[in-house]
């Protein structure tokens, strides 16, 4: 396969963009803009919407970055750009 | 000496001595000690201090009480502040720990071959750093003057001496470790109330739980009961009240989250860890003690506000009128803690209706609270004060109270030393350095950073002596300035190989210019009360679709990509070496220590 420079950034930004659109799924779009309606289901006693906007979003950030560390850190050696 | 101060003396006291044996034993010897703590720093550990220099006295104790005041609309510093370290771990630090170069003006200037692009970050960074800076200083002086009984002046003196001490002589070994122990006390004295409070309320130790539990001895949930009791009296609705608009919110979120990752005092963080992936790993561990106090943050919030109100309204714990005439708390039967709080004015009563009662109410109640003589809302309680008073209102131990206190400072303190060290190497590094005494000595870089360190000191100081009419929404601007400024030029940087210097510099001074345009405009020119201009100009408040101009950092974000792209389509692109550069900054391998030249 292809081990280019400009492969290994067409990978990179490939992960970059999945990584961002759930980034933006939990926070800005659950957590504000569709809030109100997920607010009619609750979870234990946090209506979901207010639940992502106080809570949810920044473990799902967690997740999110470290995801991004381990699939980069397989990126790299697939490509053999990684550290010694 | 009552057992509180004594208490308060020993934790605080107790603490200082810590940070500064601490500061003593990791001494710096070089400029790369000074600058990146030797480029030898864990991720683990690097995360820990990144996370104390990051959580700041707007974090400690503001943001529970801008919460609790906010409810739901809250969440934006939530999902801001958090959120941006995504950004900044896949946009920003691997990158920049690839190019390993010491500060964030140096990459710039590099990237842009250009000296003028590394003054204008730097211009665009002193501002930043400095407006958040004050926030800081207020918020030391805040703590010490109702914990130590001095007066907010004498707490400021003693908070720029005790920075001083480890800031100067440490430089970031010092601090890195430093804000390792600051860590661990600030989010010791966060959680321990909280827990406390969790478990009294509802019976769940885990406060991140406990707000969606019942409370103690019913089947109600939390938020639920909070809910039905601030709407009954008159108040927006906990769990969905929004600050302004749908879009106002989103677009202050947005604001906040690339100004996080945009603010240098954290990115130079990222160059103090030994490889590009552990920058990466870093930002991760950084965000997981973050999320530690993020997430006790809105559980602090809402039982405080509970609690507030259970102290001031006997029927909110039993369920009874709220409007009842012997519901209401006697004045003179009220705790030690409001009278504490009353004495530094930032918790007020007025007898409005003349019947010796506390009335706390919102402007809804309408009918309901004139049928029960109410006159008008009585109480008002500093949204400063929430976090600081929270153990008081639990009734805690007064050991609890003093960590709290500790905690305070620690937080404000370690903010203030790493805001210090990016000033004080954007002035010896990137402009005396590079632009006035190119063939300075690195003694000679060493010394000029730390007298602009004590100059940054003594300026900070003045500055939070001599507030310039606000304190809350500071720390927002700051984030505002950084995302219209730094993170488009560093972005732009890394993910476009042909993005010139014309662009850069004209995308920073109008990203720039034009969010403090509109900030001035409503905060008044360089924060001066009375020189607003918003409506001398015929121009109605939050003009710019009812945006605030804490939120506006997106838009001039949004304008300094457009203007970049504009005139970099009109202008010669980036050089061939440049862009060679570009490529060899996206991957990892190569990547030495940071170095100075």
């Amino acid at each position: 396969m292809d081990k280019s420079a400009a492969a290994y950034w067409k990978a990179t930004l490939s992960l970059i963009r999945n990584v961002l659109i759930v980034w933006f799924l939990v926070s800005l779009f659950a957590g504000i803009l569709i809030a109100p309606m997920l607010n009619n289901i609750s979870l234990g006693g946090y209506p979901l919407g207010f639940w992502f906007a106080q809570q949810g979003a920044i473990y799902v950030f967690i997740a999110c970055i470290f995801y991004y560390a381990k699939k980069m850190g397989e990126i790299d050696r697939e490509f053999d750009v990684h550290e010694e | 000496m009552d057992n509180l101060t004594l208490m308060t003396y020993l934790f605080v006291g107790g603490s200082f001595a810590l940070y500064i044996g601490i500061a003593v034993w990791a001494r710096a010897g070089s400029t790369k000690d000074f600058y990146v703590a030797g480029g030898g720093v864990h991720p683990v550990t690097n995360g820990m201090a990144t996370a104390a220099d990051w959580m700041s006295a707007a974090s400690f104790i503001s943001m529970a009480g801008l919460i609790s005041n906010m409810g739901y609309g809250g969440g934006l510093f939530l999902m801001g502040w958090t959120g941006g370290y995504v950004l900044l771990a896949m946009l920003l630090a691997p990158y920049l720990r690839k190019f390993g170069k010491f500060t964030v003006p140096h990459f710039i200037g590099d990237r842009y071959y250009s000296n003028s692009a590394r003054a204008v970050a730097v211009l665009c960074l002193l501002v930043a750093s400095i407006v958040y800076v004050i926030g800081q200083m207020t918020g030391v002086g805040v703590t010490f003057s109702r914990f130590l009984g001095v007066t907010n002046e004498m707490g400021i003196y003693i908070g720029m001496g005790i920075v001083f001490a480890y800031a100067v002589f440490g430089g970031m070994k010092g601090i890195t470790y430093t804000q390792v122990a600051q860590y661990c006390v600030l989010i010791s004295a966060y959680t321990v109330p909280a827990i406390f409070i969790s478990l009294q309320l509802t019976g769940n130790p885990l406060p991140q739980l406990g707000l969606g539990s019942t409370l103690v001895g019913s089947d109600v949930h939390l938020l639920t009961r909070l809910n039905e009791v601030v709407v009954d009296l008159g108040f927006n609705e906990y769990t969905t009240s929004l600050p302004g608009s749908t879009l106002n919110m989103f677009v202050y979120t947005v604001s906040l989250m690339i100004g996080t990752a945009g603010l240098p005092h954290v990115i130079i963080r990222f160059f103090t860890v030994p490889k590009v992936a552990d920058a990466r790993a870093s930002a991760g561990w950084a965000l997981v003690f973050i999320a530690i106090l993020y997430t006790t943050a809105p559980a602090v919030a809402a039982m405080a506000k509970y609690n507030l109100h259970a102290t001031v309204n006997h029927a909110v714990a039993t369920g009874g009128d709220l409007y009842a005439e012997d519901a209401s708390l006697r004045y003179e039967d009220r705790p030690d803690w409001m009278q504490r709080w009353e004495r530094t004015g930032l918790l007020r009563w007025e007898d409005k209706n003349n019947d010796g009662r506390i009335q706390f109410y919102g402007p809804r109640a309408g009918a309901k609270a004139e049928a029960a003589g109410w006159a008008g809302n009585e109480l008002t309680v500093n949204a400063d004060i929430i976090v600081l008073a929270n153990p008081e209102i639990a009734l805690l131990p007064n050991w609890v109270i003093a960590l709290v206190a500790a905690g305070g400072v620690a937080a404000a303190l370690s903010t203030a030393a790493g805001l210090l060290l990016a000033i004080s190497s954007a002035v010896s590094h990137d402009l005396v350095k590079s632009v006035f005494v190119p063939d300075l000595s690195e003694k000679g870089e060493l010394l000029v950073g730390k007298i602009s360190m004590a100059f940054a000191i003594v300026l900070a100081g003045w500055l939070g002596l001599n507030p310039p009419g606000f304190a809350a929404g500071t720390v927002a601007l700051a984030f505002g300035i950084a995302a219209c400024s730094l993170f488009p030029a560093i972005m732009m940087g890394i993910f476009s190989k042909t993005m010139n210097k014309e662009g850069a510099i004209a995308g920073m001074l109008i990203g720039l210019s034009v969010t403090l345009f509109y900030v001035f405009a409503h905060r008044g020119i360089m924060f001066i009360p009375g020189t607003a201009y918003v409506e001398k100009m015929g121009l109605s408040p939050n003009f710019f679709f009812g945006i605030t101009p804490e939120a506006f950092g997106a838009i001039g974000a949004l304008v300094n990509f457009a203007v970049a792209f504009a005139v970099m389509k009109m202008t010669a692109p980036a050089p061939d070496h440049i862009q060679h550069m570009v490529e060899d900054v996206r991957v990892p391998r190569g990547a030495g220590g940071a170095v100075a030249h």
